[in-house]
Parts: C-alpha cells; structure tokens; sequence
C-alpha cells in the first residue's frame, strides 16, 4: 500500500478513536491505506489542516467556514467532498415549558434563552441567528445563558443542549434552544416530558459536518477515499456498525449550500473575528 | 404514485408514533410515500428528525394541500409525506437463525456455536456483523448429554427452600460427644460444597449460551451447592458456636479440582467420582445422625448430588463414545491426581473418626466396634459406585476398579 491518506478530525467524544479505528480496518480490506490524527478542538484542527499536518479533515460547520475563509484570504480554495445523508437538511427549534412558559417570540422579550456551546452552529449560533433575524437581538432583547460542555468542539457534544432542556424544565431559563431530533430525544428519554414544551420557532434548513479537503491534497487519493466512501453500504454486516456509531445510512456528495445560515450568524456576531484574524485571514 | 396514509390522531413521535410509522413502511417498498395526518403540533418537527435518523424522506406539506386533504374524523390533519427509505430492513440482511430453542427439534443444537452469535438465545434470528464473543467451550461434543434437557427439568423442579424443607424445630437430644462429631463432619461437607461450587459456577461461564441447558444445569448445581453450604452451617450452629477443624490435606485435595483447567477432568474427578462418593456419604450420614433435623438435611442434599453424578456420568460417556481418546486422558488426569496427593495425609483422622463416632452411636467400645465396621463398609460402598460409574464411560472393569482405588482418601 502506498502513504496512507490522512484523516483530521476531532476528538469530541471516546467513541472516535471506536469510528475512526473502525474506518481505518475497513479501508485497509479494501487495500486502501488510510490513518487518522485527533484534535482537542476544531481551531487547531483547521490551522493544522492549512500547516499540511493531514489530507482531509472531517469538519463540523463552523469549521468548514473557517477552513473555507481562511483558504479564501490565502488565494486557495476548499471543498467539501463528501457528508452523511444525516448531515442535510437539519432545523433547529427554541422551545419553551407548555405550562407557564413564553407562548410566542414576542413573549421572550426580557427573558433568558438557554443555548448551547458558544461555538455551536445548532445549539447557539443558528437559533439566535434566527431569534435576531425574527427582531429579537441576543443580549438586548433577552437574555442569553450558555451551557458550555467541551468548548472547541462546535457543540458535537450533545451535553450542553441536554443541559439546556434541563434548565428549562428546572425553570432557570425561560426557552432552550436545540437541534429537531434532540428535542425528539429528550423527549424518548424523559428529559422533556412528552407534551411538555412548546416548539416557538424552527430555523430554516441547514447542513452539518463533512470531509473538507483543501487545493493541494493528492486528487488521485482522495478521489478513491470519496469513491469507496459513497459505496458504503448499510446493507453489509461488517460496514453497518461502523455507520451506525457514524450515525448515517448513506454517505452523500458534499454539498455548500446548506451553510448560509451559518455565514450570516458568523458575521452578525462576529464569532470567527478572533481566529480568522490568529490565521491572518481577517 | 399512489400514496397510502395514516392517521396518528393525538399520538405523537414522543409518544411512540415511530412504532407505527415503522411498521407501515416496513410493509411497502423503498420511495413508497405515506402520508401522515395528526394533531400533536410537533408532529412535523419530528417527522422530519426522525424519518433523516432512520434514512426515511419526508416532505412538509403546504398550506394548500393541507387544506385540499380536509380534516380527519378524529380531528388530525394532513401534516405530510414520509417517503420509504432504502435502509429499512437492511439490518437483517444475512442474519442467521442460530438453532432452535427446543433442543429435542432435530438440528436444534448446533455442533460448534458460533461465536458471532454471542449472548443471542438459542433459535433467534441473529443480526450480521457482530463481532465475536469467545466462550472456550464452544463444541457440542465437549458439553453435551442427550439427557441434558430432562436434568435440567428435573434441577428445577427439585429446588427446594430450607426455611420449610428442614425441621429446624426438631428436638437436638443427643451427647454432646455426638454433636461435637456431627460438627466436625459438617465443617468438612461446608469445605468440600465450596469446591463444588466453584467449579460449576467457573465453566457455566466459559459454556457457549447456545448450549443453554448445559450453562443452566451447571448454574443450578453452583446454586445447590450454595444451598448446601448454607444448611450445613446453619446445622452446624445450632448447639456450638464454632465450626470444626480444617486441614493441610484436605485443602490440598480440593485444590487439585478446583485447579484443574480442563472441563472433561474436572467433570471427571469433581462429579463423577467425587460428588458420586458423596451421595454414599450423605446417604451414610441420613441413615446414621442422630437428629432428625440433620437426617432431612442429608437426605435432600443427597437427592441434589444424584443430579450432579447423572450430568456428569452422561456427559463424559457421550464425549468418551464419540472420542475414545478421552479414556486415557480422564485416566491420566486421576493417575496425576493421586501422585499429587500422595504424600497428603488424605482424609483427616477428625473426620474419620467422627464417622465412626456417628455411626457407633456413642463412645461405648461395642458401639465404637459397631461405628468402625460401618464406616469400612461406607468405603468399600463408594469404591464399589465409583467403580460402576467409570464402567459407564467405558473403562474395562479392570482399569475401572484400578482406578477407582486411586481416588483421593477425601472422599471429594
């Protein structure tokens, strides 16, 4: 086998080293060398993407932005080639207690508002952007209270929206924000008792994570990492446990479009001014 | 396309809808579309979540169809369309039935389980990809007896509950000479149902689950056994405040079988010579106590020890029929046994004599007389059913009482 395709991706949870070994095995049968580095979290994994440190990296959406900024102000270019089908078309939804809680938008004027991570696409960045859009400004209409677990992991880690709901149904916050099928969760696990909470708004549409590669990665490669990748099926027993721990039933071309929402929560609050500019790409 | 549809009513995805939704697309085939009317006002939020987490599609209705599709009797309307995904179903592709659960079905059992079949029960369908779970005990042939699933049954309905089976009440009127006897005898049972207890309970988990009434039969011995401890010391205490003694060589003689890594020999040397010369013992000791409480305790615990004997005996006599093999190395294993113990001093004299003491009745010198003879006849009864026992595996009758006459001086 020739140099092994290397994977970047982050270290959100143990179970990764479970996936990623997983992969490792699997591509190996398929006489495809591949391997893989864990980062703590996704700024050093973006910043040693461009140092050269690996080929792909498996992006959450802010970091596909911040890849995808940074290689702009550089003169290059980045491309998401492939994603889960579970990474298309999520919403995210800010409830509140049925009983005694905020019954409309306007009702969460001089409230708190529990979200997730601060660098959570669905948990924070998303739904506020929403809330903000919809004429409720973060932090002058109502009060926002963070519910950080693992910051630098861009919220893959389902704590801090549990948090959230907990807080809500504790009565701390007024309203929690979180993605669709989480409030489906804690609603299955009796974090949010069924029929106990209102959905007050939906977001529009977005997509979550994917593999980026930047413009100077091996083509030849990373075009037989994204052939044998999209010919996974769930239908074999041996891929099957892999894709379950991955959370997919089928791997999909990347597509960008589903990443708008995102780029205007980003420049409305600003969020990415601090790295983008450590990456000399302000 | 035509589109079938269903009406949830008030019941919503985080009131268990998902069961049905499930079952209705199972039904049809992949791009299949059912349409979905209800009234939970989250419905269509989780739709959405739920048919993208399980590889379904789903398509919001607007506000025009809603209103073309009109409201249903119980008040739901039409929210919108799942549309079957290709993944539904797929997780039993190349699952396999792994026997059956009835053991008398023909091919019920399988002669090697799998080892991808892990935990699942005998005769369910089992899921592809798993990976394997190793049991060192995985053959057919090192496990099984025909008779198996009748012990089993028989296990179980001779489970019996201490607190009633045992006349704890009845009078205790005999010399402290003998009670002091009977106490150092129990001491000795405790000892030895310790071992037994161990052993089985060691290979039940090394047992493949497929070969169910074998892990079961073994768990129930380990059970009896912790049964027996509890009896016998309850016994024990119920006119002294301490057990008896315990020695050098009778420690060494359980160690060699609870050391012994091999399940065919430990079967062997604990069951089918061991726990065989304990039921004459047990028997010996309900003819001969002194109290009835004491004789109803011998009695059941010999009852159970049969058992034990039976599974053993079947089991090897099976593996011995179809391995011929295993004769010289069940020999082997008692010929190792003996030169092990050989410079133990076997069977301590406390015990021993205590037996006589039993036996006889008191310490009058024609009692003692009577006592000594009894206990010689108790040996030469467990030689003799030893002997017929190692006859059932197969041994000639001259390597059988050969043999037999190696066995540990302990008893056990």
């Amino acid at each position: 086998m020739s140099d092994p395709l290397i994977l970047g991706a982050v270290a959100y949870d143990p179970k990764v080293v479970s996936i990623w070994d997983g992969f490792k095995e699997w591509f190996a049968a398929r006489d495809f060398a591949f391997d893989y580095v864990l980062y703590s979290n996704y700024e050093s994994q973006v910043e040693q993407h461009f140092a050269g440190a690996f080929h792909v990296a498996w992006n959450s959406p802010l970091a596909w932005i911040e890849a995808e900024r940074v290689a702009r102000a550089r003169g290059r270019s980045a491309e998401a080639i492939a994603m889960r089908d579970t990474d298309q078309d999520l919403t995210s939804i800010v409830v509140s207690r049925t009983e005694g809680g905020p019954a409309s938008l306007e009702e969460l004027r001089g409230k708190t508002v529990g979200v997730g991570a601060s660098d959570s696409p669905q948990a924070t960045l998303i739904p506020l952007l929403h809330l903000a859009e919809a004429g409720l400004e973060p932090g002058r209409d109502f009060q926002v209270r963070e519910f950080d677990v693992l910051y630098g992991k861009h919220g893959d880690h389902i704590g801090g929206e549990r948090d959230a709901a907990r807080a809500l149904m504790n009565g701390e916050v007024d309203a929690a924000c979180m993605i669709d099928g989480n409030h489906l969760l804690f609603a299955q696990e009796g974090t949010l008792p069924a029929g106990s909470t209102t959905i007050l708004a939906q977001t529009a549409k977005y997509d979550h994570c994917n593999f980026t590669v930047l413009d100077d990665a091996p083509k030849e490669t990373i075009a037989r990492f994204r052939e044998l990748l999209l010919a996974q099926s769930y239908d074999d027993a041996q891929t099957r446990p892999l894709m379950d721990l991955e959370g997919l039933k089928q791997w999909v071309p990347g597509r960008t479009m589903g990443y708008a929402q995102l780029e205007r929560a980003c420049d409305r609050f600003g969020w990415l001014a601090p790295f983008l500019k450590r990456m000399g790409a302000a | 396309m035509t589109s079938e549809a269903i009406d949830l009513a008030d019941l919503g995805l985080d009131r268990g809808a998902h069961v049905v939704l499930e079952r209705r697309l199972r039904a049809s085939e992949p791009g299949a579309r059912l349409a979905v009317h209800g009234v939970d006002p989250a419905l269509s939020t989780h739709l959405a979540a739920w048919a993208r987490a399980r590889g379904h599609g789903y398509e919001e209705a607007g506000p025009a169809e809603v209103l073309a599709a009109g409201v249903e009797s119980s008040g739901a309307r039409l929210v919108g369309w799942l549309v079957r995904g290709r993944a539904t179903g797929s997780r039993w592709v190349g699952a396999r039935r792994a026997g059956a659960a009835d053991a008398g079905v023909p091919d019920a059992v399988a002669d090697r389980a799998d080892e991808t079949w892990g935990l699942a029960a005998r005769g369910a369908s089992v899921e592809a990809g798993a990976r394997p779970l190793h049991f060192a005990l995985s053959d057919k042939d090192r496990v099984w007896a025909d008779e198996v699933a009748e012990l089993l049954r028989q296990a179980l309905a001779g489970q019996w509950d201490p607190a009633t089976a045992i006349p704890w009440d009845a009078p205790l009127e005999h010399s402290d000479e003998l009670e002091d006897a009977l106490v150092q005898v129990l001491t000795f049972l405790i000892e030895n149902e310790t071992a037994a207890l161990i052993i089985p309970a060691k290979f039940a988990s090394q047992v493949h689950p497929h070969f169910r009434e074998v892990q079961q039969l073994l768990a129930i011995t380990a059970a009896d056994e912790a049964r027996h401890v509890e009896v016998f010391t309850r016994r024990a205490l119920m006119r002294r405040d301490a057990l008896g003694l315990s020695t050098v060589g009778g420690q060494e003689s359980l160690r060699t079988l609870v050391e012994e890594p091999s399940f065919e020999l430990a079967s062997l040397l604990l069951s089918v010579l061991g726990e065989g010369s304990f039921v004459n013992l047990l028997w010996f000791l309900h003819r001969n106590a002194p109290d009835e409480c004491t004789r109803a305790i011998m009695k059941r615990t010999a009852q159970d020890e049969s058992r034990h004997v039976a599974f053993g005996v079947a089991h090897l006599a099976r593996q011995a029929r179809l391995d011929p093999a295993l004769l010289e190395r069940m020999a082997a294993s008692i010929e190792r046994r003996h030169d092990a113990l050989r410079e133990t001093s076997g069977l301590n004299e406390e015990v021993f004599d205590a037996l006589v003491v039993i036996a006889g009745g008191s310490l009058a010198p024609p009692d003692v007389a009577r006592g000594h003879e009894a206990v010689v006849d108790l040996a030469a009864q467990m030689h003799a059913g030893r002997r017929q026992r190692l006859r059932l595996l197969g041994f000639d009758e001259p390597r059988a009482e050969a043999l037999s006459g190696l066995h540990t001086r302990n008893f056990m």
